[in-house]
């Protein structure tokens, strides 16, 4: 650890006010580690020490940021053995924090950039928050999205400024909410916004001035009142007992700790006085950090992410690419949204469709968006029409002269893309970089149809386009490591996230959710009650349930993705294993006629596009169970997780994905893999009794239900040698 | 006779009164429905001499305000009972006034005490239901892992899974409610209902004033379901959902004419053993046979009465074919029907449902929490009286999934 503070001492001998800033010289923002704790301690013993001189405190940083927030590389060594330890910790950091607050002498935090979890803890320990007129300085508790909790005050303090209801559900539970300092001014996270950074301590320095005597609220009042009341005041217990039933609601029964011990410490906590409540507050805070559902969490949501939107080995300086103009082949649904992400992020494009008038359709729903951004204020009509007028539809290819990148979206049928590369090709750009769309057929095949299939790759977006935030890039065969890189850069510019992988078929996501979803329908022949197998998919944490995401997707299409599969498989000499949610398929198909949403009856009734219930003739045709109390609603949860998992070791050990990271990301943010499980090589990592637990588990599941559980050799392995799936140790022994 | 059999003297209750500020009881405070009573059961038995009663036990549901700081022991006192007159108040929920006789029951049979009075009070015009708080329902931590739901939810979930349709708890409903009427007309209750008197003796309420002789099907399938909002947008239905994950959606039958009224009243039993009745000179009218309290499945929360009721009968030494008329808590109409399914089956429940609630219940009359056990004990041995009847079980659904029942034989 670093000897050399992290924090500033300034102090004015003109008018007694310190300025305390924030600049861990270790890192390149400020984050609440031993340095920052130790630097803190000496901080507030010399402001003790010096007290009779020093009217006033002014926090800034730095750093481009205020401060980051908790060190999660710290957080996630927590555990039950050394929890002791870190509640010391925690209580030292609050209690710098605290000892601030009540120190006599007015305090104000001058935020000079984004102050996120721990950085707006700091700022809330203060009497007065200025924050500087930035889109970039915005505040937020992130916290609940990796499983944790604003530990260092956040919850105590947020609660008494305004108000327990209010707080849960506009500030602590809101996740990736990032407020803007407007924002932050409205719900009272900041009291005042300055135009520019350099008017900060000056405005700083005139409040202190002004407010000699100033203190927190709760400190200033001993009979303070937590605005809208607590559970003593009639009108708000009235209400208390929806809070969580509302969040077991919101949450759909999904194993997610950190939003219930939020409203559990905010409820405590309101009922205690401040110093009592902070001791509630720490509590939850270890339980939630000590627990797996965290360390899953943050190993996804930090440590994946950083590795998935990284260098990827790549040297940080090296030129990127970025698109200027693209052409989209294929106006559809996909290829519509696709021009509508690319022109959001300024990039030219070309929407080409056989005909214009398909092409001007295309561009229609871009059109719409726009609008309805308009409408509700999240955009402005000029900022629209910018973007409309970067689309061009049209029907023919030499439109596309000079594009440098090429987004096939046609129908899935190879002669239609083979007709469309062919005759796109000599129009574009010589480097340009040619991607297709597609997610069911290979790329490799399909990368024969250009003359550059180094320079050919798969880029599978998720539907809908402009809401899913990830991005498949499959390489085939012959895919050039600069083709990835640029395919990298250009998900990058429209935002979004990247997996790569190699061509298989069905991908790695495509494959992967297959397991799921005919695992699910399987359940329906075994006398499952449907709404149980959509309660189990809902409980596991999967955003849709099963039954309903197959409507989504078509029943259809599910056996006509099995009869190519079936038929590669025969083709190569193997024999198929036939899997019970067929005869499943095969009977709503071929006996009721019921395929799936858009035909508008599936496992659900529809009417007039609305999903009404399920279908009630599921009842007869798979008759349930007699005892529906009596099955075991962790063994059908479970088997869902588990044949994605098993299904994602089986990728890994084929080479079609090479990075725990990829695998955790794409099975998250592309086909709704539960996130507190840290992603589907996370989950096995993370089972109750690590590797050796999961295999042990397979192994009952597949004596149970099926041969498909049983775990794979590698994973078996694996768990002997006690080697989580990890990047980290793939780099330590390549 | 085993010299500590608990036999019981006397059971007389306050009528019911509507539950709000225009209910005849809400000027009448609790502690003095309760001392009503006492007085009463005192000058109907001449030769008990006040100094031989041992405990007052009572039930109250909600014991703050006006009802907390053990009001047993306060309406001992204003009731001008000796100093030496003990008084503890509980709190079973809905079965608190079974409660406390099942109490005042086990302290004679275990020799320990000779004579107690036992029942239960609750004004809920004046402290309303749910006002104490408790951390089953405001503890978010507790509510959220136990999967809390109210009542009503809890009900409706019965109905929805044993297929109770909004038509069958409506008759039910309405059955209940002619049943009261006619029991009521025909002056089943006036021995043991007690006039409320104010301090200068004048009647402020003389009978059951909640039922309404007119009720029908159709006037019932009129009244909006009770719990569908709470259910929505309280999030209450997802909770339930997600432990009974086998059904798709709750179907909300319960109204407040399928459901028990909210009322005013107190009741009073006097419980002892043969050697002191004969002392003085009270009356046995009943034994007590055997009492039983179960816990179940607290979402779904209100079957208990099932388990409960076969747990006492095993004790007594009895079937169901040898009890002769059942009081059966009417919190909702599905609580009732379903306990009949779980007794009989689906084949004899009709019959069951005979001879059950046969002079109505808390649909018609109201459910004052903490004083109906004792209430419907007493128009339990009123009845089997009446009818010549021999064995009687009494019973009642609890909040937070329990059960509760009492075996009771006229003397």
């Amino acid at each position: 650890m670093s000897n050399e503070s992290t924090i500033g001492w300034d102090l004015d001998p003109s008018d007694g006010i310190v300025t305390l800033t924030l600049d861990d010289p270790s890192q390149s923002a400020n984050t609440m580690n031993g340095a920052y704790v130790e630097s803190m301690r000496s901080t507030v013993e010399r402001l003790q020490a010096e007290s009779d001189q020093i009217k006033g405190v002014i926090i800034t940083s730095a750093k481009k940021t205020f401060f980051a927030g908790g060190d999660l590389n710290a957080l996630r060594l927590v555990n039950r053995e050394n929890a002791k330890e870190f509640g010391e910790f925690l209580r030292e950091a609050k209690g710098q924090l605290r000892t601030i607050e009540t120190l006599g002498v007015p305090v104000v935090a001058a935020i000079n950039g984004a102050a996120l979890g721990g950085g707006l803890e700091i700022a809330l320990a203060t009497h007065h928050r200025i924050i500087v007129d930035d889109p970039k300085a915005v505040t937020g508790f992130p916290e609940v999205v990796l499983g944790l909790l604003p530990g260092a005050g956040g919850v105590t303090r947020t609660v008494r400024m305004i108000g327990i209801a209010q707080a849960l559900v506009g500030v602590l539970t809101a996740g990736q909410k990032r407020f803007k300092p407007a924002e932050a001014k409205e719900i009272g996270l900041v009291d005042e916004i300055v135009p520019t950074v350099g008017d900060l301590i000056p405005a700083a320095k005139k409040w202190i001035a002004e407010n000699p005597e100033a203190q927190q609220p709760w400190d200033a009042d001993k009979k303070y009142k937590i605005p809208g009341g607590t559970p003593s005041t009639p009108s708000f217990a009235a209400n208390l007992p929806a809070f969580p039933s509302n969040l077991r609601k919101q949450i759909k029964g999904a194993n997610l700790p950190a939003p219930v011990a939020i409203l559990s410490a905010a409820v405590e906590g309101a009922q205690v006085d401040f110093d009592h409540a902070l001791e509630i507050e720490s509590r939850y805070f270890i339980e939630l950090a000590t627990g797996q559902v965290s360390k899953n969490m943050i190993q996804a949501f930090w440590f994946d992410l950083n590795r998935v939107n990284g260098d990827r080995g790549r040297s940080a300086d090296a030129e990127r690419y970025r698109a200027k103009k693209v052409v989209i082949l294929g106006a559809g649904m996909m290829g519509a949204a696709i021009a509508y992400v690319s022109a959001k992020a300024g990039i030219e494009v070309v929407l080409k469709d056989v005909s214009f008038e398909a092409a001007q359709r295309g561009k229609g729903y871009s059109e719409k968006l726009v609008a309805k951004a308009v409408e509700r204020g999240r955009s402005t009509q000029e900022k629209a029409d910018a973007l409309l007028a970067l689309i061009t539809p049209s029907d023919k290819p030499e439109d596309a002269a000079g594009a440098d990148l090429v987004i096939e979206a046609v129908f899935e049928d190879p002669k239609i893309k083979e007709q469309v590369w062919k005759e796109i090709e000599p129009h574009v750009a010589a480097d340009a970089l040619l991607g297709s769309n597609t997610s069911t057929l290979p790329i490799t095949g399909l990368s024969e149809y250009v003359t550059r299939p180094e320079d050919f790759i798969g880029i599978h977006f998720f539907s809908p386009v402009d809401k899913m935030p990830l991005v498949e890039l499959i390489r085939g065969e012959q895919t050039s490591d600069e083709a990835t890189f640029k395919a990298l850069d250009y998900v990058k510019q429209i935002g979004k996230t990247p997996i790569v992988v190699n061509d298989s078929r069905g991908f790695y996501t495509s494959r992967v959710i297959g397991t799921f979803i005919n695992e699910g329908i399987a359940m329906l022949a075994e006398g499952v009650p449907p709404a149980t197998i959509e309660q189990a998919s809902s409980q596991a944490g999967y955003p849709a349930p099963v039954l309903q995401l197959s409507d989504e997707l078509n029943l259809k299409l599910m056996r006509k993705i099995a009869k190519a599969a079936r038929d590669a498989v025969e083709a190569e000499g193997g024999s198929w294993v036939q899997h019970p949610a067929e005869g499943v398929i095969e009977r709503m198909l071929d006996e009721f006629d019921r395929p799936g949403r858009l035909e508008g009856r599936g496992f659900y009734e529809y009417a007039e596009g609305k999903r009404t219930g399920l279908w009630p003739g599921l009842r007869d045709a798979f008759p349930p169970v007699e005892d529906p109390s009596a099955l075991a609603l962790r063994d059908l949860k479970e088997r869902m997780l588990f044949i994605e998992s098993i299904e994602s070791v089986k990728c890994f050990d084929e080479g079609v994905i090479e990075s725990v990271a990829d695998a955790n990301i794409g099975s998250i943010m592309g086909i709704g893999y539960p996130p507190s499980t840290g992603g589907a090589l996370q989950y096995v990592n993370g089972y109750d009794g690590g590797l050796a637990g999961f295999v042990a588990r397979a192994r009952e599941l597949a004596a149970q239900y099926g041969e498909r559980f049983e775990p794979p050799a590698s994973l078996v392995e694996r768990s002997e040698r006690g080697e989580p799936y990890s990047d980290e140790l793939v780099t330590a022994s390549a | 006779m085993p010299a500590t059999e608990p036999l019981i003297f006397d059971a007389i209750r306050t009528p019911r009164g509507r539950g709000k500020s225009s209910g005849s009881l809400y000027t009448t405070k609790p502690i003095d429905l309760v001392v009503g009573l006492i007085h009463e059961t005192l000058s109907r038995n001449p030769e008990l001499d006040p100094t031989r009663i041992e405990d007052l036990v009572l039930g109250c549901v909600t014991p703050i305000g006006d009802q907390g700081g053990d009001i047993a022991k306060a309406a001992a006192a204003k009731a001008g009972l000796p100093h030496s007159v003990a008084g503890v108040q509980l709190n079973r929920f809905c079965a608190s006034g079974l409660e406390a006789v099942n109490i005042a029951a086990q302290k004679v049979a275990s020799g320990w005490e000779d004579l107690v009075f036992a029942g239960g009070v609750e004004s809920m015009s004046r402290v309303p239901m749910g006002s104490d708080g408790g951390a089953w329902a405001m503890d978010p931590a507790t509510s959220f892992e136990n999967y809390f739901v109210p009542q009503g939810i809890s009900a409706d979930l019965i109905a929805t899974i044993e297929g109770f349709s909004r038509d069958d708890v409506d008759s039910y409903a309405a059955r209940s409610q002619s049943r009261a009427a006619t029991a009521q007309a025909e002056g089943r209750f006036s021995d043991s209902v007690v006039p409320v008197l104010d301090i200068n003796d004048n009647v402020v309420l003389d009978h059951d004033e909640f039922i309404r002789a007119d009720t029908t099907v159709d006037t019932l399938g009129q009244l909006k379901p009770s719990f569908q909002m709470m259910g929505d947008f309280g999030g209450f239905d997802a909770v339930a959902l997600q432990k009974y994950h086998w059904v798709e959606k709750i179907d909300h039958v319960h109204t407040p004419g399928n459901s028990s009224g909210i009322v005013d009243g107190a009741s009073l039993v006097a419980v002892g053993n043969e050697k002191i009745g004969n002392e003085l000179g009270l009356k046995a009218r009943a034994r007590i046979v055997a009492t039983a309290v179960t816990g179940t499945e607290p979402t779904i929360m209100l079957t208990g009465p099932a388990p409960a009721s076969k747990k006492a009968l095993a004790k007594a030494g009895l079937t169901i074919d040898d009890i002769d008329l059942i009081e059966m808590n009417e919190a909702f109409a599905a609580v009732v029907l379903r306990f009949a399914r779980d007794m009989v089956g689906k084949d004899d429940e009709q019959a069951l449902l005979e001879k059950t609630n046969v002079n109505g219940g808390a649909i018609a009359m109201g459910h004052p929490l903490g004083a109906t056990g004792g209430m419907i004990l007493g128009t339990l041995v009123d009845e089997l009286h009446r009818t010549g009847g021999r064995y009687g079980l009494a019973t009642l659904c609890i909040g937070g999934g329990m059960g509760i029942a009492t075996v009771v034989e006229a003397l």
